[in-house]
């Protein structure tokens, strides 16, 4: 069994706010090569945030240039206050919604729609035991596509909470900040995207009979490999 | 104070980040010292929210970080 701390961020956040705060200094003093520095731990994070909307790994690669462009042009405006690695997935996520806007996949109207969603009230899949999934069994493809196919199901105002606090680790305030949302309104959406997940996945990845990746283990004499 | 387990699905995400005030803590605790079904529910929950986080379930296109470098070396010029 895990332990909330084991889905908390790996890396003590203070100092590297302080080191972002230097580097911006000498960035905006003239030495503008050291941006490469300043980008580079959140990069995977810029990724992620515009995938968590487009789904589509071009598109979100696209994204996350134009976002990291863009912070670099509007650097003089980051306010030191915030953190730098939510200030540049903020923008990520703009530029995500403003290419699906772009692409019509999405309208003001199907947004309103979801958010109609948060009144709504969300169960678990109620199950009576649970046999425990090792880490390990990610080596196989088909639960890696379980997993990635149950997040893409998720209406977007969960998707992109669930990605940024599990996926990437941000926690509730950092996730907040990103989004433009206050932390109770994380709070709730986490909630329900977190059951949303255990209510798709839990009944197909446990020992159930009827459970999909039972086959898989019948497969290999019960075993994940 | 006695809990259904409707409340502690409620409660089920703030308890795993270990943001529940600590008497609450406490009832969801005992409502999962006797609700099996409530303490299935938990263990596949975190369960799952391990196996998201893993890196192996997420993966960034290989030259992903290369290129970005590239376009913003091209972009400032040097």
């Amino acid at each position: 069994m895990t332990t909330p701390e084991s889905i908390s961020p790996a890396v003590p956040q203070e100092p590297r706010d302080a080191r972002d705060r230097d580097l911006i200094a000498r960035i905006l003093g003239g030495e503008r090569e050291l941006f490469h520095d300043l980008v580079r731990p959140y990069e995977k994070s810029v990724y992620f945030a515009a995938y968590s909307l487009l789904q589509n790994e071009q598109d979100a690669e696209d994204v996350a240039q134009e976002a990291v462009l863009r912070a670099l042009k509007h650097l003089h405006t980051f306010r030191a206050e915030a953190k730098f690695s939510t200030w540049l997935v903020s923008i990520a996520l703009n530029e995500a919604r403003g290419r699906l806007r772009h692409n019509r996949l999405i309208d003001f109207e199907s947004v309103d729609e979801v958010r109609e969603e948060e009144s709504g009230d969300f169960t678990p899949a109620v199950i009576s035991d649970w046999r425990e999934v090792p880490s390990d069994a990610l080596e196989r493809k088909e639960l890696r596509e379980l997993l990635r196919s149950a997040i893409a199901k998720l209406p977007e105002i969960y998707r992109e909470v669930l990605v940024l606090r599990d996926v990437q680790e941000f926690n509730i305030a950092e996730t907040a900040a990103a989004l433009g949302l206050t932390e109770g309104v994380v709070k709730t959406r986490l909630l329900r995207a977190r059951l949303m997940m255990q209510k798709e996945l839990a009944p197909k990845l446990n020992t159930g009979r009827s459970g999909l990746l039972s086959l898989f283990r019948l497969q290999t004499r019960g075993s994940w490999f | 104070m006695v809990l259904e387990c409707k409340h502690v699905w409620k409660q089920i995400s703030n308890y795993i980040d270990g943001s529940v005030p600590l008497e609450l803590r406490d009832s969801i605790e005992t409502h999962l010292a006797n609700c099996r079904h409530c303490a299935a529910v938990l263990d596949s929950t975190r369960n799952i929210l391990v196996l998201v986080a893993d890196e192996r379930t997420f993966e960034i296109p290989v030259g992903y970080s290369e290129r970005l470098h590239a376009r913003l070396q091209e972009e400032m010029g040097v």
